[in-house]
């Protein structure tokens, strides 16, 4: 049975289409309305609303909680002080990305930690003599993401922490009478909240939101504009960007977090003495610099690309929706005896950056800001390529998304 | 006075600070010409600001929205990293005059159920049109990018450059499809009404495509010459989408900002508050300007981006052009018939049928439910006087975006035709809030209340236009629309290569090729022809 969020009630009322796909069991809306771009713009020119509940809930608690976590999760949770959250992977024993999630850090013993996928059982087998605690606590909440760059004066209207919440800090507090935590987070890749609330508050809390930003373009948005968004943010998403190690069938559907482009996650790893799960595999790919690939973004030469279109008797694409498949990339034009180099895992038409543009993996040798390598795709039914170049992810990232207060 | 000249040293002064001139000033910039924009005004934009009337209000006082600029400029100049930021326009609205809408959105299979609703025949012709008009686009659009070569005159004297363009040229259209060549015939000779018959029955129908026909120009889209209004506004695109329009963020005015940073970041100076009196000549040379407070540039290029009168009449001798160049620009037509009545709003108006929906103010909103009704308030202009129940294309942009207007208000962009010029036995100073009311009766009567919303009128006429802006007779596109007008006639038969018979005098207005509208295609084209003539002549 599919089931529905505790903002279902009143998300559903407001989506004029009824277009939904499934995301973890549950109802999750494509789009609210006819128009997937304007809400997109939502989160990029006002604030937008996005309804993530379907995300796993852990509860993570005990005197041990932190030596626990510190050594199930590729980024030090030492680093994470109370009031705060971090963005963070979980690896194998190879050293292999498994997810991706955030932890929030209640108290010295108390974190919340969110998963695309089930993962108690994983987490619980590590536990050993450790003294923790972990509840799915999946059902207990609703998370709403309030995003875009009017968000924080909205939400401060009803929640005065969020005119003081610096980049991902996280305040326990309340909304009207509900408690909630509300925290600087998202997954768009702008200024953001996300707000986490007791499951049978949730559409009480979500009113207040949606009424404090009526004159502020407040307006949902569904998964298509999340695509958009996050891929411009250089946001990857599991079973997109990457498979999850532990249900890959080979190494090439496998990720270190150098790979995946999280190599900034590691610091103090190479030198340090941490023990996580995958930390000696990812200490030897660090120290023999193994590693196979590099994430990028990759930006189409405009040029190329109208021409390309043109000269073929059609009119360019620019398409904000993602292609559903993945690209090759060549060193060069195929018809120039061109070798593989790489590959694109999302692609889209960048509204604000006005360009095609992708999230790519490519051969460590051509990651260098600029190189240039040539995107399959098919025109007239015929394959060719077209000339794109590297560049530094994120490739959307306003100053306000991290800026102090 | 003395010349100012060793301080100011400069290698190309562009004259008006409107878009065209910000981009040609740009690309001269990036080419690494020493450049000065010259703007009368103390702030840049011409014809596309956004000012703020009312504390928290921005008005688009002129231009408000986007769609004929082309790509290549976004890209050229750096424009995103600047700011620039079209924001799309989620639906189009269009009441039918009898309580009834049509709104349009952005899918294409629910549009073609909303216009099933009123009429099933015109589902499918909604889908030719369409089509049968981007074959047109996509056959012209060379044109539109490229400088009109020269076919005139002696092959003898003709500039072997402009051989291989005029080879080009006539290779392209070789190509074109005989179907398409005949759809570009019939829209440019033919009236849009004429056009629209062949395929939509729905008068709703109808008007609503009939609008773009008429926009700035002394037509009724019954009129022949209305064909070719209709399709350049359909030149442009919004993302990839031909004929798709957006609203700039901040505006139109918030475009040209974005330009002028652009053109500062590439080296460019602006100078405003320096309103330009002349072009000083030396031996039919160009080289320098002087302002009206006597102050002199120097600079072996000078470009006016003003519109023709100014630039052949008023800034030069005309004494000192050729007599035929002097006639073309004299008699060229500009007839402005366009006004703008902007609103600030205390909150959204009502629509009877959709009374709890906002969804139909994301866009434009288009006041003239059929083809006669414009067609009617088109007759008042050809007498000299402006209509009682005008057309309105209106905008409530702080919609889309907030930043335009406080919490919970709202600006409202009127522009309204007809509004003619000349008023024959009466003028604007008296009629301007007369004029007002006649707008907005008629926003009265399909938004029921809407005079209690409004906290602010501003009612910008013809005349204001051309005071404010400079643009002869308050014409929108710096010259009207007719084919004589257009393309290789554009501003006048021989003229139409950015030069002018002063050399290194450079035109880049709207009044030039391709024409009028935030489009900055003058700007770019003639930037391309200064500095080739530069390479050459060094
Ligand atoms: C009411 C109205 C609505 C419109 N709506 C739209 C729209 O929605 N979308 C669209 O694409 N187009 C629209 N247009 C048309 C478009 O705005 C114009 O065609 C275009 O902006 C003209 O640009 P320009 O750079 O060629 O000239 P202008 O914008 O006229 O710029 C000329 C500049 O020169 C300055 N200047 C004049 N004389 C001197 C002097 N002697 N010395 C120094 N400086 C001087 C002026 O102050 C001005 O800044 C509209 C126009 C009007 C008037």
């Amino acid at each position: 049975m599919i089931r529905t969020t505790p903002f279902h009630p009143r998300l559903g009322e407001l989506n004029t289409q009824g277009l939904y796909t499934q995301w973890q069991g549950y109802l999750s809306a494509l789009r609210y309305t006819d128009a997937p771009k304007h809400e997109y713009f939502a989160v990029r020119n006002a604030v937008g609303v996005f309804d993530t509940s379907p995300l796993y809930k852990y509860r993570i608690q005990g005197p041990d909680a932190e030596q626990f976590l510190a050594g199930v999760l590729v980024r030090d949770v030492r680093l994470c002080r109370p009031g705060n959250a971090q963005y963070t992977l979980w690896c194998d024993d190879r050293g292999f990305v498994m997810e991706d999630g955030v932890v929030f850090r209640h108290s010295d013993t108390d974190f919340l930690l969110t998963a695309a996928r089930p993962n108690l059982g994983w987490f619980s087998d590590l536990r050993g003599r450790l003294r923790v605690e972990i509840e799915d606590v999946s059902e207990s909440y609703g998370i709403l993401a309030v995003q875009g760059p009017r968000s924080r004066t909205v939400l401060a209207m009803l929640m005065p922490e969020a005119g003081s919440l610096p980049f991902f800090g996280l305040a326990d507090t309340k909304l009207g009478s509900s408690p909630v935590t509300l925290s600087r987070t998202g997954y768009t890749g702008d200024l953001g909240f996300e707000v986490t609330v007791e499951a049978d508050q949730a559409v009480g809390v979500l009113d207040a939101i949606l009424d404090a930003g009526r004159g502020h373009g407040v307006r949902p948005f569904g998964e298509e504009a999340l695509m958009m968004l996050r891929i411009e943010a250089g946001l990857p998403l599991v079973d997109v960007e990457w498979h999850n190690s532990r249900t890959a069938f080979t190494d090439h559907e496998r990720v270190t977090p150098t790979e995946l482009g999280m190599g900034w996650m590691l610091r103090g790893v190479a030198d340090g003495d941490r023990a996580f799960v995958g930390g000696a595999a990812i200490r030897r790919e660090l120290a023999t610099k193994s590693s196979r690939w590099a994430s990028v973004g990759i930006v189409v030469d405009w040029r190329a690309w109208d021409m390309l279109h043109r000269d073929a008797g059609l009119l360019p694409p620019k398409d904000e929706h993602p292609l559903p498949y993945e690209s090759v990339l060549h060193d060069r034009p195929t018809t120039a005896g061109g070798s593989q180099v790489g590959y694109v895992t999302s692609f889209m038409y960048s509204p604000v950056l006005q360009k095609h543009i992708g999230l790519a993996r490519v051969r460590p040798d051509v990651a260098s800001p600029g190189s240039e390598v040539h995107m399959e795709l098919a025109i007239n039914h015929s394959n060719t390529t077209v000339l794109a170049r590297t560049a530094r992810l994120p490739l959307f990232n306003p100053p306000r998304k991290a800026a102090k207060p | 006075m003395s010349p100012d000249t060793s301080s100011h040293a400069y290698d190309a002064i562009v004259v008006g600070g409107g878009h065209n001139g910000l981009v040609n000033a740009g690309y001269l910039a990036k080419a690494g010409l020493r450049t000065l924009v010259l703007e009368q005004r103390d702030l840049v934009g011409g014809a596309a600001i956004t000012e703020e009337l009312l504390p928290g209000f921005s008005f688009t006082t002129f231009s408000y929205a986007l769609s004929l600029l082309r790509p290549d400029i976004i890209q050229e100049l750096d424009l995103v990293e600047h700011g620039f930021m079209p924001l799309m326009m989620p639906s189009s609205f269009h009441p039918t005059g009898d309580g009834d809408y049509l709104l349009l959105g952005d899918d294409h299979a629910q549009n073609l159920q909303e216009i099933r609703r009123h009429s099933r025949h015109d589902a499918d012709a909604y889908d030719r049109y369409h089509h049968d008009l981007d074959r047109v686009v996509q056959a012209i659009r060379p044109l539109f990018d490229h400088a009109p070569p020269n076919v005139f005159g002696p092959k003898s004297e003709r500039d072997p450059e402009d051989q291989a363009e005029v080879a080009w040229l006539l290779d392209h259209l070789g190509g074109v499809e005989q179907k398409v060549m005949h759809d570009v015939v019939r829209l440019l000779t033919g009236s849009a009404s004429d056009w629209l018959e062949d395929y939509f029955e729905h008068e709703a129908v109808k008007g609503f495509h009939a609008s773009s026909s008429i926009i700035g120009s002394k037509v009724g889209p019954m009129s022949p010459g209305s064909g070719l209004v209709l399709l350049f506004h359909k030149m442009g695109e919004h993302d990839g989408h031909l004929g798709s329009w957006a609203f700039h963020k901040g505006g139109n005015g918030g475009f040209t900002q974005v330009l002028a940073r652009a053109a500062e970041a590439f080296g460019a100076e602006i100078r405003l508050g320096s309103r330009v009196d002349s072009v000083i000549t030396s031996n039919g040379r160009a080289v320098g300007v002087a302002l009206e407070d006597g102050t002199e540039f120097r600079a072996d290029v000078v470009v006016s981006a003003l519109d023709p009168r100014r630039t052949f009449l008023e800034l030069v001798e005309p004494r000192e052009l050729p007599a035929d160049l002097v006639e073309n620009i004299e008699r060229m037509k500009f007839r402005g018939v366009s006004a703008k009545v902007n609103f600030a709003l205390d909150g959204l108006p009502v629509f009877p049928a959709l009374p709890d929906s906002d969804a139909q103010y994301g866009g434009f909103l288009n006041i003239g439910p059929t083809i006669e009704y414009v067609e009617r308030a088109f007759d008042a202009a050809k007498y000299g006087w402006y209509s009682e129940r005008p057309f309105i294309d209106a905008a409530i942009q702080s919609v889309v975006d907030p930043d335009m207007a406080p919490p919970g208000k709202h600006v409202m962009s009127c522009f309204v035709q007809y509004a003619p010029y000349e008023l024959k036995g009466g003028d604007w100073e008296t009629e301007r809030e007369n004029f007002g009311d006649k707008a907005q009766a008629v926003l009265e009567s399909h938004f029921p209340g809407f005079g209690d919303l409004v906290l602010h009128r501003e009612v910008v006429t013809p005349v204001d236009i051309e005071r404010v802006t400079g643009l002869t007779e308050g014409n929108i596109f710096a010259g009207e629309f007719l084919a004589p007008q257009m393309y290789f006639f554009r501003p006048a038969p021989g003229w139409s290569q950015y030069r002018t018979p002063i050399d290194g005098y450079y035109q880049c207005g709207s009044g030039t090729h391709p024409g009028g509208c935030v489009i900055g295609s003058p700007g770019k084209l003639a930037s391309d022809r200064v500095l080739r003539d530069l390479r050459s002549s060094s």
